[in-house]
């Protein structure tokens, strides 16, 4: 009778969950025309990475279909959290600012392998190595110097 | 329909249900294990749903039908916290609702490592007729099938369920292997058991074009699995043991489907298992569901 009763409140949990999905699909976008802040601290991340790690060159660094690879794996793997075009949302960093830009393709490379599991970014080493390589040709591709908007928050 | 049915079927009606609303739908880059896991968790915020199904042939018996549905949520990027609803068919006998598990992994270091460990803890509160073989353990063998459903489902069974989870990806391929310790809280001694898995994409560069039966989509390997005795008797006499050939297909709007014939490698096994699983995996549930209750994640 209690498992009964148990298996009862979690069907009800999800029934409400799925409502509740359906409801605010939309709400996880900051609003328009608003980019949301990140503490710089969270690009550090990025300054972790070892020596021999950050000198490692991208092999598909002259293949001609890795961005366009990149593309789709990004939309498919990274665009929920980061934004449809790496612009950063409330669950994740933009890719578009200088800390992102100006690292080493070999740097982009250990933050997808380890991610950074303490702050939510999952260890993206289930993609093969080829893949992740397309990825970082892909968020290389985005380039330039980041718009001000997209400029994380100075340090108070 | 008899009372005991309806939470494995409404655990279905959900999955479909959950599925139909979820958000955006993301490309779940799924091992094809069945019984093996590998040490990549749960994405923080995501709510996998997954039905599989096990049809079993009985010497002696009636061939059964097994299903469970799972609720894989990752909790954070640590932890991954799973709930099971399972039930089976034994033709010309029942089909009967036969318990539930609440699943744990965490993974301890921050960093990918060469061998990566995770530790696994689950708790189990099903009864006897339990025919999901979601591990091999102890001293389990086909015999333990032929008593019936009726009848088996009078036991009552608290099991604490540990694991470690040693599991390494080398160019593309991923190598696993999980060592099992359960203990029914009855007063029944510490039984073991063995999983180990392999598996790698079918190819390791993705496609420049969008596509659903690319090779990168299907994962392959193979899967092993079966009880080492208990406290008392370890080893693998009186044991079952399975190898398994295993195949994913994780497709580009967001579904993963599973297959495994599975066969007995010895006379205490099943001669022939059939697996197969669909699942969905839904972004940002743990936000949506924070929103809900007025948070904001």
């Amino acid at each position: 009778m209690k498992a009964r009763a148990a298996a009862l409140a979690v069907c009800i949990f999800f029934l409400v969950a799925s409502i509740a999905l359906a409801q605010s699909r939309e709400c996880s976008k900051p609003p328009a025309g608003r980019t949301p802040k990140y503490d710089p601290a969270i690009y550090e991340e990025l300054q972790k990475a070892p020596e021999k790690a950050r000198k490692r060159p991208n092999p598909l660094e002259n293949d001609p279909d890795a961005v366009a690879a990149g593309t789709i794996l990004f939309a498919q793997h990274c665009a929920e959290c980061h934004g449809d075009s790496a612009e950063g949302t409330r669950k994740a960093p933009s890719l578009r600012v200088r800390e992102v830009q100006t690292a080493t393709p070999g740097t982009l490379f250990w933050l997808l392998t380890n991610g950074v599991v303490r702050k939510k970014m999952p260890v993206w080493s289930k993609l093969p190595e080829p893949q992740r390589w397309q990825l970082v040709r892909y968020i290389k591709s985005l380039g330039g110097p980041p718009r001000a908007a997209e400029s994380p928050a100075p340090k108070p | 329909m008899a009372p005991f049915r309806w939470p494995v079927l409404f655990g279905i009606f959900l999955f479909v249900l959950l599925s139909a609303f979820s958000s955006k739908p993301v490309t779940a880059q799924e091992n094809p294990y069945f019984v093996a896991y590998d040490h990549y968790l749960e994405e923080p915020g995501n709510l996998e749903i997954e039905y599989f199904s096990t049809f079993g042939t009985q010497r002696g018996g009636n061939d059964f039908h097994s299903f469970w549905t799972e609720f894989e949520y990752g909790a954070t990027g640590w932890w991954t916290a799973e709930f099971y609803l399972e039930g089976q068919t034994t033709f010309h006998d029942s089909t009967i609702f036969t318990g539930f598990r609440w699943e744990n992994r965490f993974r301890p270091l921050k960093h990918e490592h060469f061998i990566n460990p995770v530790f696994y803890v689950e708790y189990e509160n099903k009864n006897g007729a339990d025919k999901i073989m979601k591990e091999g353990e102890g001293h389990d063998v086909e015999s333990d099938f032929l008593v019936s459903n009726a009848e088996a489902r009078r036991e009552r069974i608290h099991e604490i369920e540990l694991k470690l989870i040693l599991s390494s990806t080398f160019k593309g391929w991923n190598f696993t292997q999980n060592t099992l310790a359960a203990k029914n809280l009855s007063n029944s001694p510490w039984e073991f058991g063995y999983a180990l898995g392999a598996s790698r994409p079918l190819a390791l560069k993705a496609s420049a074009k969008r596509c659903t039966v690319c090779p990168q989509n299907f994962v392959a390997g193979a899967e092993m699995y079966g009880g080492l005795g208990d406290r008392h008797s370890f080893g693998l006499h009186d044991t079952s043991h399975y190898l398994a050939p295993v195949l994913a297909w994780n497709i580009p709007s967001g579904w993963t489907l599973r297959i495994s014939p599975g066969f007995g490698l010895n006379d205490n096994s099943h001669r022939f298992l059939l697996r197969w699983g669909v699942s969905r995996e839904i972004n940002g549930f743990g936000s949506m569901v924070s929103r809900l209750f007025g948070g904001r994640r």
